[in-house]
C-alpha cells in the first residue's frame, strides 16, 4: 500500500494511541466530577490545553476541545454571528472546506449579510478583495491557512491586518486544518481571532479537535448544555482526544523542519516524474504552496477511472472532494479556480504525509505513469 | 476472465457478482450514481438510493472484491432525463429505465470497460445470451415470470459480445436461495418499481417541478374534433388513459391520440384505441441484420407478445391491439430469441 492521501487523513504516530491508551482503561474518570478519579482526568485535560496552547503561541483558556475541524469552523462562524448585535454577518472565499461554505449558506438562509469572494487562477484571495468586501456589517472574516486540495498558503497576518484596518470589531478565522504539519502557526503572528485543528491530519486521532479563541472573544456556543469549556462547548471532555491532540501537535511541531525539507523533496521529485513522463498541467501553484500536496490534472484522462485502478495496484490517492457515497465529484476548489468541470475531472490531488518515503513516491509515480499513458 | 459487475444492490445482482466470483474471474462490483435532487441528495426511490448502494458496497465486501460507486449523472440527465421531459411534453409515453440501458449502462458503461481493464460487463438482468455459430443470441430468462429481454431488446452484437447475464440462467426463487444460503443482506430485498429520479410521487409531479412549460393548456376533443373540455398539458395524458381527463359524458372516454402541436387531446371510445399498425423508429436487430416476415411483437414490459408482421419500419398487427403509445419500446421475438427492437414513432 502507497499511501498519498494524507490531506483526507493521516496514520496515527504509535506514540499517540500510546499516550491515549490509558485514558480508554483506568483512567476513566468525568473531568468535572468531584473525587480523585475526575481529578487525575481533569488534570491530564488541563495539561493538554497547557500542551496545545504552547504549540500555537497561545494562552491554555484560549484553547477549546470540539470533536474536529467541521465542529471547529461551525462554533467559530455560527458563534460569531450569532452574538453579534444587532446581527452581522460573515466574508469568506470560495475555496473553503464545506464546513466553512455550507456555514455560509446557512447563515444566509436565516438572513445573516454573506459575501463569498472569488480567488485568482491558483485558489489565492487578494487581500484588498477582503478589504473591500469588510464593512461594518461584518461579524467575521474567514480564510482558510492552507487549501485541502491544491495546497495554496494564503498569507493570513496581512489578510487580518487589513480586516482590523477597515473593522477592528471583525474578528478573523482560519481553517488551518491542512496547515499545520508543514506550516509555523502562531495565532499573535497571524494576527488571528478564532482557529481551527483536527488531529487526524498530523498523525492524531480523528474526532479531535481544538477552537482558538482569542482571550476576550465572545461566542454564541452552537452546542448548550453543562457549561463545559467555559461554556463555549458543553459535553464531557474526551480527555483521551484531548491527550492524543496534544502529543500529535509536539510531534508534529517537532518533525515540521522535516516537512519542510525531506517531505517537500519527496514530493517536488514525485512531481518531477511524472512531468519527465508525462502530458500534466500541475494545479499547485508554483510559489506559496505547501510542502505536501500535489494536484496535476492529466488531459483526456477522467479521475475516476484513474483514481480506481490505482486503487487496484495499492495506489491510494483522491479526486480531492467525495460525496457520502465516495463517488468523485467535481472539485469546487478547481472550479473556483477557473477550471471547467471537465477539467476538473481529469485532476487528481496526491499529499504526502509523516509516514512517506523516496522509495514509495518513486514507485508511485511509476505506476501512475503507466496508466495515465495507457488511458490518455 | 476481469469482470465488471454493475450492482444496484439488488438481490439479482448481488447474486450475480457471487456467481461470477465462484466462477473464479477477478470481479469488480460498481454502482452507478445517476441521480441527485437539485439540493445533491440521492434518490431514495427505485432501483439506485442510498441504501442500495450502501448494500451493494456491504455484500461486496462480503464477496471481498473492490467496489467503486462511478458519477453518471450528467449521462443520465442528458440522456434519460431530459429525454423523458421531451418525450411527455411531445405526448409520448417513454420508458426511462430501457433508456437508462440503452445509454448509460450499455453505452457509456461499456465503453469504458477497457479502460477499467475489464473484459466484459456483467448484470442482474433476467435474460440469457448463447453464442450460436459465432453469432451471440439474446433469450428470454429462464424463469419467463421475471424475463427482462424486452428491456434489453435495443442491444446488437457489439453489447451483447461483451455482456454477460449469469442470473437469467436461474429462476428468481434459485438467486434468492443462493442469496439466502450466503447469508446476503439483499436474499430477501423486495424488488424496485418506481422510477428512481421521480420517486413515489406521481411523474406528473416531477414534470411540474422540473419542466412546468410542459403544462401549457389546451383542448380535449371528441373524434369528430369537437371540443368537449379543456386540459392543462399534454404532458399529463397517455393513450389509454381512462380517469382524470376532465370530460363527462355517458360511456367510458379512453385518451386516443396525443397532438403536442396543438396541445390537443383526442379522446374516444374503447373501440378507437385500436391500433392495426405502428410506424417504427430506432430498429435495432441482434444479430446486426435487418429481416422482414412474421415477428412476436412485444410492446409492454410484462405484457405478452402478439403476432405481427415487420416490413421496414412499418409493424401490422394481426389482431387489433389496445393502447399502443408512441414512445414504448416493442422487441420483436421468435419463441423465446430476442430477434431486435424499435421505439414506436406513430400509431394508426
Amino acid at each position: 500500500m502507497i499511501y498519498l492521501d494524507h490531506a483526507a487523513t493521516t496514520p496515527m504516530r504509535p506514540e499517540v494511541w500510546e499516550a491515549m491508551a490509558p485514558y480508554g482503561s483506568d483512567s476513566f474518570g468525568n473531568p468535572a466530577g468531584f473525587h480523585g478519579a475526575s481529578r487525575s482526568a481533569k488534570n491530564a485535560l488541563e495539561e493538554a490545553r497547557e500542551r496545545i496552547a504552547a504549540a500555537i503561541g497561545a494562552q491554555p483558556m484560549e484553547i477549546v476541545f470540539t470533536s474536529g475541524g467541521t465542529e471547529s469552523d461551525n462554533l467559530a462562524l455560527k458563534g460569531a454571528v450569532y452574538n453579534s448585535s444587532p446581527a452581522r454577518g460573515l466574508v469568506t472565499t470560495t475555496v473553503e472546506h464545506e464546513a466553512v461554505l455550507e456555514t455560509g449558506y446557512f447563515l444566509e438562509r436565516i438572513g445573516m449579510p454573506v459575501t463569498i469572494l472569488g480567488v485568482d487562477s491558483e485558489a489565492r484571495v487578494d487581500p484588498d478583495r477582503v478589504a473591500a468586501a469588510v464593512s461594518d456589517e461584518t461579524a467575521v472574516v474567514s480564510v482558510m491557512a492552507v487549501n485541502n486540495e491544491t495546497g495554496t498558503v494564503q498569507d493570513l497576518s496581512v489578510i487580518s491586518r487589513v480586516v482590523k484596518d477597515v473593522n477592528p470589531r471583525a474578528l478573523v478565522h482560519s481553517d488551518a486544518v491542512q496547515a499545520f504539519s508543514s506550516e509555523s502557526i502562531d495565532v499573535g503572528a497571524m494576527g488571528l481571532d478564532l482557529l481551527s485543528l483536527t488531529a487526524h491530519k498530523f498523525g492524531g486521532p480523528k474526532g479531535a479537535g481544538i477552537l482558538y479563541v482569542r482571550d476576550g472573544t465572545a461566542l454564541e456556543p452552537v452546542m448548550h448544555g453543562g457549561g463545559q469549556e467555559l461554556g463555549r462547548r458543553s459535553g464531557t471532555n474526551d480527555v483521551a482526544s484531548a491527550v492524543g491532540i496534544a502529543t500529535a501537535m509536539e510531534l508534529a511541531v517537532a518533525d515540521r523542519a522535516r516537512f519542510g525539507s525531506e517531505i517537500g523533496a519527496i514530493r517536488d521529485s514525485f512531481e518531477n516524474d511524472l512531468k519527465d513522463r508525462l502530458n500534466v498541467v500541475v494545479n499547485t501553484p508554483g510559489k506559496g504552496r505547501s510542502s505536501h500536496h500535489l494536484n496535476v490534472r492529466f488531459p483526456g484522462v477522467l479521475n475516476e477511472t484513474l483514481l480506481m485502478l490505482l486503487d487496484q495496484r495499492g495506489v491510494y490517492a483522491s479526486a480531492g472532494s467525495a460525496c457520502q457515497s465516495g463517488a468523485a465529484t467535481v472539485s469546487h476548489v478547481l472550479e473556483g479556480m477557473g477550471l471547467a468541470p471537465g477539467q476538473a475531472r481529469e485532476s487528481v490531488r496526491f499529499t504526502f504525509g509523516w509516514t512517506s518515503t523516496a522509495d514509495e513516491a518513486a514507485e508511485a509515480a511509476g505506476i501512475v505513469s503507466e496508466l495515465v499513458d495507457r488511458l490518455a | 476472465m476481469r469482470v465488471l459487475v454493475a450492482m444496484s444492490g439488488g438481490v439479482d445482482s448481488s447474486v450475480a457478482a457471487a456467481l461470477m466470483k465462484d466462477e473464479g474471474h477477478d470481479v469488480m462490483g460498481v454502482t452507478l450514481k445517476l441521480w441527485s435532487g437539485p439540493k445533491g441528495e440521492a434518490p431514495t426511490a427505485g432501483c439506485c438510493t442510498v441504501s442500495d448502494a450502501e448494500d451493494a458496497r456491504r455484500v461486496a465486501a462480503q464477496l471481498d472484491i473492490p467496489y467503486y460507486v462511478l458519477d453518471h449523472t450528467e449521462d443520465f440527465r442528458g440522456g434519460v432525463v431530459d429525454r423523458f421531459v421531451a418525450d411527455y411534453a411531445s405526448g409520448r409515453t417513454p420508458n426511462p429505465c430501457i433508456e437508462c440501458n440503452r445509454t448509460v449502462k450499455f453505452d457509456r458503461l461499456l465503453s469504458r470497460l477497457d479502460d477499467f481493464e475489464c473484459d466484459v460487463l456483467v448484470t442482474g438482468h433476467h435474460a440469457r445470451t448463447r453464442l450460436v455459430d459465432g453469432v451471440w443470441h439474446l433469450r428470454r430468462g429462464e424463469d419467463h415470470a421475471k424475463d427482462q429481454s424486452y428491456v434489453l431488446s435495443m442491444l446488437t452484437q457489439r453489447e451483447l459480445s461483451r455482456t454477460r447475464f449469469p442470473v437469467g440462467e436461474l429462476t428468481k426463487k434459485e438467486v434468492r436461495r443462493i442469496a439466502a444460503g450466503m447469508g446476503m443482506r439483499t436474499a430477501h430485498k423486495p424488488e424496485s418499481m418506481d422510477i428512481c429520479f421521480v420517486g413515489q410521487r406521481d411523474y406528473r409531479g416531477f414534470l411540474h417541478d422540473v419542466a412546468p412549460q410542459v403544462f401549457e393548456s389546451g383542448s380535449v376533443v371528441d373524434t369528430d374534433g369537437r371540443e368537449v373540455g379543456t386540459h392543462r398539458g399534454v404532458a399529463g395524458f397517455t393513450i389509454g388513459q381512462r380517469r382524470g381527463i376532465g370530460v363527462a359524458v355517458g360511456e367510458p372516454r379512453f385518451v386516443i391520440k396525443i397532438d403536442a402541436g396543438t396541445s390537443t387531446v383526442v379522446v374516444g371510445s374503447r373501440e378507437d384505441l385500436g391500433v392495426n399498425e405502428v410506424d417504427l423508429e430506432q430498429v435495432t436487430w441482434t444479430s446486426g441484420s435487418s429481416r422482414d416476415g412474421d415477428v412476436m411483437a412485444q410492446y409492454r414490459a410484462h405484457g405478452e407478445p402478439v403476432a405481427a408482421a415487420i416490413h421496414g419500419t412499418k409493424l401490422g398487427f394481426m389482431e387489433r391491439q389496445e393502447a399502443v403509445a408512441p414512445g414504448q419500446t416493442v422487441a420483436f421475438y421468435d419463441d423465446d430469441v430476442v430477434l431486435g427492437g424499435a421505439l414506436i414513432a406513430s400509431t394508426a
